[in-house]
């Protein structure tokens, strides 16, 4: 079975039976890592473009990395969105990019909706590498698949996302990934900091860290920007620290065996101390590796891939 | 002279509160007499048996973009949009390049509507000059050469004392002031109405407080200066509830509402189609439904389309870059008449009165009437026949509706200005 629609914008518009296709895909693909050859011909041909508008080094790498393990033919454009305002519409340059023969554009920009406006304008399939606030699907599919790999299963566990949910786009794919699995989501962080009217989205919303912490399973720890702060969200970031930092007092509240992770870049000292952040709960690196694995599925059931299991 | 005779059509005139099957004469440009079986030789002759003939519409916020921004449209287009939509008299925002915030720009509008133009252009000056909110706009010439209103639309004077000193000194022109009703601190750069759609999209919200809030001060203010405030495009149900008190109390307050407002929620955004990108921005059903109470309630007196053309590529483009506003003027009849009119929900009497008669007397304009005497502004409505917006075939530069494709009915088939058809079935005679 391949995804259904041309572009992957977010996990929203996938079915349960999708999303747990590419994560069952991603098995195989995790093993195809291990190996010393780490290369199979699955994508031989096929052109891979990212095209990120904002940068970020390790999700660019990890699609670049997962379309090489699949011999796919990989390009990389850099560009900036003060550019695209003045200069080339995005449309435009997505398809600079088909008439030189690309088969699946890699998105990253920092205006929701972009990588839905760039696949209305092209043929080639569309993934959504993260857009603004809206989405990053394929950090929620790495997410996912590292906690059905920690504990076999996704169904009927809570989830609890902490932090600055207002601006993450992490926090918006899990909610719907995780609750189209079955999980229970429940978002903790300060009330500037939450979206308006998002338990209809199915996820519970906590002001209390404790409460939130509460038995849960899995805690998804998000990143603080410092410039929420300037922007007068909250106090100060030792505040801000005292209230939702992730420390391993806090942490029993949650069940024994809870599984930390964070979608990194950490910062250690405000929301994630490092005795939490080094401790075998915490999912760091294997999420790293995860995050190839799933894009190899991604970008092998997007170009027509087979069932592999 | 010329004669226009229309032949057995429904005249509905919520001026003269009528509504009755008659024929309907023109002469020199004025309407001449309203009888049952006229006959008059010497005049074109049009059957317009099963058809609807109503006041020509009055859209009292609309942005014709003359001078400064041509490629978003023209006086010319703008106008034959208008004439195409059923609007023989429109009042342009001064949001032009520059501002019209001064006599001559006032006058410039005026030339190039009587040189270019179809219909009834009245212009509305600035309140502050260039917009800027900082020192008044010479409010009083402009009025003495045609300004009917003034208004920083887009760009709502911030300072609650230049908005006291703007409302006093208006009082010398006996205008209302036209609000656009936003804190923008509050918006913040918000892209659409703050709530479930902006939260799942991933798009900064602009919350109803930032709407409301001025409209809450502004109401204050005209308490306390006794000015003539008109608040343009309320968009939500505590506002109205604010307005509708404010009128209790009597205040000389108007309001009016776009067709947009009252037909769409926030959930049209779902796609990022920035043909839904508007200010104030799409609200929800609640808020619908409060408008449509005040509307029908007289709490909102009117409808406006606030008409706002933009190029293809203002609009194909990430939605938080993308330009406010609908291509509206030939759309708002028949989107109202199928949605509002077809429904139940309001008279096709109400509709005209809401469309024509009622803007015409808050603006002080001279239309909205079939009275004997009157100017021959008038439409010609079919109620039946049913067609799809097609965007491309507008009149309007502006190609931005969100309505492309709907199928409507209660499309206008004639449109005459001062005696003269301007456009018959669709189009522009020239």
């Amino acid at each position: 079975m391949a995804i259904r629609t041309k572009d992957l914008i977010d996990l929203e518009f996938l079915s349960a039976a999708e999303i747990q296709e590419i994560l069952n895909t991603a098995k195989p693909m995790k093993e195809v890592m291990g190996r010393d050859i780490k290369t199979v011909p699955a994508l031989r041909g096929k052109t891979v473009a990212t095209l990120f508008y904002e940068n970020s080094t390790r999700t660019r790498l990890s699609f670049e990395l997962a379309a090489k393990y699949l011999s796919a033919g990989t390009c990389n454009i850099s560009a900036s969105v003060s550019s695209v305002k003045k200069g080339e519409s995005l449309q435009d340059t997505g398809r600079t990019l088909e008439a030189m023969g690309t088969d699946i554009i890699v998105i990253r920009h920092n205006m929701s909706g972009a990588p839905k406006l760039l696949g209305e304008g092209v043929k080639a399939r569309v993934i959504n590498a993260g857009d603004g606030t809206h989405a990053h699907p394929t950090q929620a599919l790495l997410d996912m698949f590292t906690i059905e790999e920690r504990k076999g299963h996704i169904e009927g566990l809570t989830v609890t996302i902490l932090g600055d949910i207002l601006h993450s786009r992490v926090a918006r794919s899990n909610i719907w990934g995780l609750t189209k699995l079955g999980a229970h989501v429940r978002l903790c962080g300060p009330p500037t900091l939450m979206p308006k009217e998002v338990e209809k989205m199915g996820a519970e919303v906590f002001y209390d860290i404790d409460e939130a912490l509460n038995g849960a399973d899995v805690v998804n720890v998000l990143r603080i920007q410092l410039e929420r702060q300037e922007k007068g969200m909250f106090p100060t970031i030792e505040e801000y620290a005292k209230n939702y930092a992730m420390t391993e007092e806090r942490l029993k509240r949650a069940k024994k065996d809870v599984l930390v992770q964070h979608p990194g870049p950490m910062n250690r000292s405000i929301e994630i101390p490092t005795a939490v952040a080094d401790s075998a709960q915490c999912s760091v690196e294997e999420q790293v590796t995860n995050g190839v694995a799933c894009r190899m599925a991604l970008l092998y059931l997007m170009c027509g891939g087979e069932t592999l299991v | 002279m010329s004669k226009l005779l229309l032949k057995g059509g429904r005249i509905v005139d919520p001026a003269q509160t009528i509504d009755i099957i008659a024929d309907l004469l023109v002469e020199d440009g004025k309407i001449v007499a309203i009888a049952e079986a006229i006959t008059d030789d010497g005049a074109v002759q049009k059957d317009v048996t099963g058809m609807i003939v109503a006041p020509g519409l009055v859209d009292i916020h609309c942005h014709l973009r003359e001078p400064g921004q041509e490629r978003k449209e023209t006086i010319a287009t703008g106008t034959r949009a208008a004439a195409a939509g059923g609007f023989t008299t429109v009042m342009p925002m001064p949001n032009t390049s520059p501002v019209a915030d001064n006599p001559a720009a006032i006058m410039y509008v005026k030339d190039r509507a009587k040189d270019t133009g179809v219909v009834h252009v009245y212009p509305i000056g600035a309140i502050t000059k260039g917009s800027n909110g900082k020192e008044l706009a010479e409010m009083s010439a402009m009025a003495d050469v045609g300004a009917r209103a003034f208004s920083d639309d887009g760009r709502p004077v911030a300072s609650s004392r230049m908005m006291r000193l703007a409302m006093e000194y208006s009082l010398i022109t006996k205008l209302p002031l036209i609000a656009h009703e936003e804190d923008l601190v509050l918006v913040d750069e918000g892209d659409m109405n703050e709530g479930y759609m902006s939260t799942v999209l991933g798009l900064k919200g602009n919350p109803k407080a930032a709407e409301e809030t001025m409209i809450a001060r502004d109401i204050i203010l005209a308490r306390l200066t006794g000015a003539r405030l008109h608040v343009a495009h309320v968009s939500t149900k505590h506002g109205v509830a604010m307005i509708r008190g404010a009128k209790a109390e009597g205040l000389k307050i108007t309001a009016e509402v776009t067709p947009h407002h009252l037909t769409l929620t926030e959930e049209a955004v779902k796609n990022y189609d920035t043909n839904t990108k508007v200010n104030p921005p799409l609200r929800t059903t609640e808020d619908i439904e409060a408008l449509l109470q005040a509307l029908i309630d007289g709490t909102i007196d009117c409808v406006a389309t606030d008409h706002a053309p933009h190029t293809i590529e203002d609009k194909v483009i990430e939605y938080h870059f993308a330009a406010n506003g609908i291509s509206g003027f030939e759309t708002a009849l028949p989107l109202l008449y199928t949605r509002l009119v077809q429904t139940g929900k309001l008279t096709l009497s109400q509709l005209i009165d809401k469309l024509s008669t009622a803007p015409a007397r808050i603006m002080n304009l001279p239309a909205g009437s079939l009275a004997v005497g009157a100017n021959a502004d008038i439409i010609v409505i079919d109620p039946k026949g049913e067609k799809a917006v097609d965007r491309n075939a507008f009149y309007s530069k502006g190609k931005n509706t969100p309505f492309d494709g709907e199928i409507l009915t209660g499309w206008p088939v004639l449109t005459v200005v001062d005696g003269v058809i301007v456009m018959e079935n669709g189009e522009i005679k020239e």
